[in-house]
């Protein structure tokens, strides 16, 4: 007996050494890339980097018009998917009745989640910028962002507002609430961390996507800021594309400082959607 | 008295609307891809969609090489996350002590968020010459290297829906095993991942489902040659896949032409592909509880 | 003195799943004194109180028949107003459920949902509630803490202070105390009896002791049916069926 259950004790100690091990290997390059952009991206930062208008062909300068886009662009698809995808969330959570439409709103939604995101750029090509005449914009790029966020922001949204438990709502109406009050005054601000760390998330993915704006809203080179949501833009993720694939005699520290920009920006959101989650663990009250 | 009932009524009905404009938009998306990619099926001869040459400038639309070099990243890629995902999913889950779980999981979760052009730039400045002086090829730039990186892309969601499946599977399960004398080892593997298991082929078809839809890194880093995959030699040659090819050609197309129309055919197979994939996740993974059991619990 | 505040009249109610929750129930509730429903587990009291507020309308309630008159207005009737029902008849859960809000703000609720808006008089039904369900020493001066600091019988009693603040005329507790200590227990049931005069109560309590300690009238409920209906000094001394008979000794339950 003694001998059989050493045997699986070494067993156990090899097998959880082996898990070990591929964590590892997961967790490691994670660390790498970080570590690697941020540490040769950095020298390349500058404030004239973060605020000055690119010269030289991209070559040198800032690359302000990158930062400015992305921006334009990440407000642009908030604006249009958060109201959207939570009234569709609060739909599906508290109004909704088990019928062939709710489950057809379902699939739909998986389905949208599932859309590789070139596919969203076509569909913004053919919808936003040719047929309703949009043209290369921030417009068109903010509407098929959008689009693409959906999904995420419904499912995460919908999550954080079945997390509220039920007996409030029903200690709500017994009170003689209605339910669009018991929505409004308990079941929303309860939710609303998990619901806007679910948006964080969305929008963070949104500002760092590059084929749903190749077609439809994204200009290499623009010498000046964009001035109405009609006009193409830069983007952050489509430069740095542009510029490590496109354009001869990039100087690679600029590459590099373009790539730690957007990770810093994207590690910024993240960190952003943790806080919020934490605080809101600790402070909550059920 | 009566504001609120009037406005609860405007209220009542958007929110209605915007639950059904889920329902409206991917309607739309897919009767686009229909309009502009099935006069593809007019222009073009169905033997020559199927052929092994995608030369558009030539008049080649033959789609075999791109599904092709799909598929072979898409396994590539498979190879690599599936095992390394699902083992650091059941470490994180069952074996690192809390305070290991507290750190791993943010790291994942970090990778989860790098963007895709952020992998492929690395790719092509670090990775692909790394690769090419290793195995001594020509080009650091190939199937290999994508579906390396790739692999990377699809381990977060791999490691965090299969990380939640373990989680799920009730304590008493496990603690039943280990009063009949098992081995956390053996629980593992006897008890916790067969009870996942729906939970676990969720997350690797929903990986995979991510791989399938990258396009960046595989722009970047595969090469972007249309041949056809031939053998085990292919994976460290270069390769096109569908999404890179819509990314790279849509730019220069005229709009209304026969490369248009080509690229959205493209477009709506890898719809119905991820729709297969997506759907086939989702069925694995169904939770509904009546509204009678939410109130009265 | 003691007219009827609540007739029910054959009333019949099943799910969508096909299970008969009631059938043929009627019963007569008498205003300013306590009436109690008993009875084993999964005999449709909670789905009988349920029924005279409609909170039944959140569930899969399929097939209703029969009349619920409170005072001179069917309950059933689609053309009810269920806000207005609600305030008149407030219930108490089985489990304390305290708003995530703090003490004051729990009991301004259902206040503010009717559109009060009045500082002064919302502060006066705060100190009025708290007083009636003999909770204001004790939390006087945590009025603005977190509800869910509060003690298992505080809360169960600021649930309680929380339907007074309504001013309701109706007040239905199902198990009210059944997750609490005996003390806890005893200053519900106190409480039970100074609030009869002023309302009408409706209680399910958890065990056949406590029908038996506060119940004026009580009902014996067995599979959806009424077996039983009598004042509460004569139902447990000397019940009529032997059913009941057979409940309150513990035969089965």
């Amino acid at each position: 007996m003694a001998v059989i259950s050493q045997r699986r004790h070494l067993i156990q100690r090899a097998g959880f050494a082996g898990l070990l091990l591929a964590t590892f290997v997961t967790v490691a390059p994670i660390i790498l890339v970080v570590g690697l952009i941020l540490w040769r991206g950095a020298p390349a930062i500058s404030l004239e980097f973060l605020t000055a208008m690119p010269r030289e062909g991209m070559r040198a300068g800032g690359i302000l018009p990158a930062i400015v886009g992305t921006f334009w662009l990440t407000l642009g698809t908030a604006v249009v998917a958060v109201p959207f995808g939570m009234g569709a969330a609060i739909y599906l959570s508290e109004y909704a009745t088990d019928s062939r439409w709710t489950r057809a709103i379902r699939i739909a939604i998986i389905n949208l989640a599932g859309i590789p995101s070139v596919v969203y750029g076509l569909f913004g090509l053919g919808l936003f910028v040719l047929f309703l005449n949009f043209g290369t914009s921030i417009l068109a790029g903010s509407l098929t962002l959008a689009l693409m966020t959906l999904p995420v922001i419904i499912s995460t949204a919908e999550e954080a507002l079945r997390a509220v438990p039920q007996s409030f709502r029903v200690v709500s109406i017994s009170l003689g609430g209605t339910q669009w009050q018991t929505v409004r005054r308990i079941v929303l601000p309860q939710a609303l961390p998990g619901i806007l760390t679910g948006v964080i998330l969305g929008l963070e993915r949104a500002a760092g996507e590059t084929a749903p704006i190749l077609f439809t809203a994204a200009a290499f080179f623009l010498p000046r800021l964009p001035s109405s949501p009609f006009d193409a833009t830069m983007a952050l993720p489509y430069h740095l594309f542009v510029i490590s694939t496109q354009v001869p005699g990039m100087p690679i520290a600029l590459q590099y400082g373009t790539a730690a920009v957007l990770l810093v920006f994207v590690l910024g959101m993240n960190l952003l959607a943790t806080i919020v989650r934490s605080r809101a663990r600790a402070r909550r009250q059920w | 008295m009566r504001d609120t009932t009037r406005s609860e009524f405007l209220v009542t009905r958007l929110i209605k609307l915007a639950g059904y404009s889920a329902i409206l938009f991917i309607g739309l998306i897919f009767l686009f891809l229909l309009l502009e990619g099935t006069p593809a099926l007019f222009e073009i001869p169905l033997g020559d969609l199927v052929g092994d040459r995608w030369y558009p400038i030539e008049g080649f639309f033959g789609m075999l090489p791109l599904i092709g070099g799909s598929l072979l990243v898409t396994i590539g890629a498979a190879l690599v996350a599936v095992p390394l995902g699902l083992l650091t999913a059941i470490y994180i889950a069952e074996v690192a002590p809390r305070s290991a779980r507290e750190l791993l999981k943010p790291v994942v979760e970090i990778l989860a968020g790098l963007p895709s052009v952020m992998l492929g730039f690395l790719g092509i400045v670090a990775l692909a010459p790394y690769l090419r002086r290793l195995l001594d090829l020509p080009t650091g730039l190939s199937a290999f290297t994508g579906s390396l990186l790739l692999g990377g892309i699809a381990i977060p969601t791999i490691v965090s829906v299969a990380e939640d499946a373990l989680d799920a599977v009730p304590r008493t399960y496990r603690e039943a095993a280990k009063a009949l004398g098992a081995t956390r080892w053996q629980i593992i593997w006897r008890v916790t991942l067969p009870a996942a298991r729906s939970g676990v082929l969720t997350a690797v078809m929903l990986g995979i489902g991510r791989v399938i839809g990258e396009t960046m890194t595989v722009m970047m880093v595969t090469g972007n040659a249309p041949v056809l995959p031939t053998g085990l030699a292919s994976l460290f040659r270069p390769t096109r896949t569908m999404t890179a090819t819509i990314a790279a050609e849509m730019g220069e197309v005229a709009n209304g032409s026969v490369h248009y129309h080509a690229l959205f055919l493209i477009g709506i197979l890898l719809f119905l592909i991820s729709l297969v994939v997506n759907l086939l996740a989702a069925s694995f993974v169904f939770r509904q509880r009546t509204r009678a059991e939410r109130v009265l619990s | 003195m003691n007219g009827t505040k609540i007739s029910v009249q054959n009333l019949s109610l099943s799910y969508s799943d096909g299970k008969e929750s009631l059938r043929n129930v009627s019963l007569d509730v008498r205003s300013n004194a306590i009436t109690v429903l008993f009875g084993p587990a999964g005999g449709g009291k909670s789905t009988l109180l349920r029924t005279m507020n409609r909170l039944n309308d959140l569930t899969d309630v399929i097939h209703v028949s029969g009349k619920v008159w409170l005072d001179g207005i069917d309950v059933l009737d689609p053309a009810t107003d269920l806000i207005a029902l609600r305030r008149r008849v407030g219930m108490v859960f089985a489990r304390p459920v305290v708003l995530p809000m703090s003490v004051r703000q729990n009991l301004t609720y259902g206040l503010e949902l009717a559109g009060e808006r009045n500082q002064a008089r919302l502060a006066e039904a705060v100190e009025h509630s708290l007083r009636a369900a003999a909770l204001w020493e004790e939390v006087q001066d945590r009025l603005d803490d977190p509800a869910i600091s509060l003690s298992g019988g505080q809360q169960q009693r600021l649930c309680l202070a929380r339907v007074l603040a309504l001013e309701p005329e109706v007040i239905m507790l199902d198990e009210p105390t059944s997750g609490l200590d005996p003390i806890s227990t005893g200053k519900v049931e106190a409480t039970l009896q100074d609030l009869k005069q002023n309302y009408t109560i409706l209680l399910v309590p958890h065990s056949v002791q406590q029908a038996a300690r506060t119940a004026d009238h009580a009902a014996f409920i067995l599979d959806g049916e009424l077996i039983e209906f009598a004042p509460g000094k004569d139902i447990f001394t000397r019940p009529q069926d032997q059913r009941t008979e057979d409940y309150i000794e513990g035969r089965f339950g």
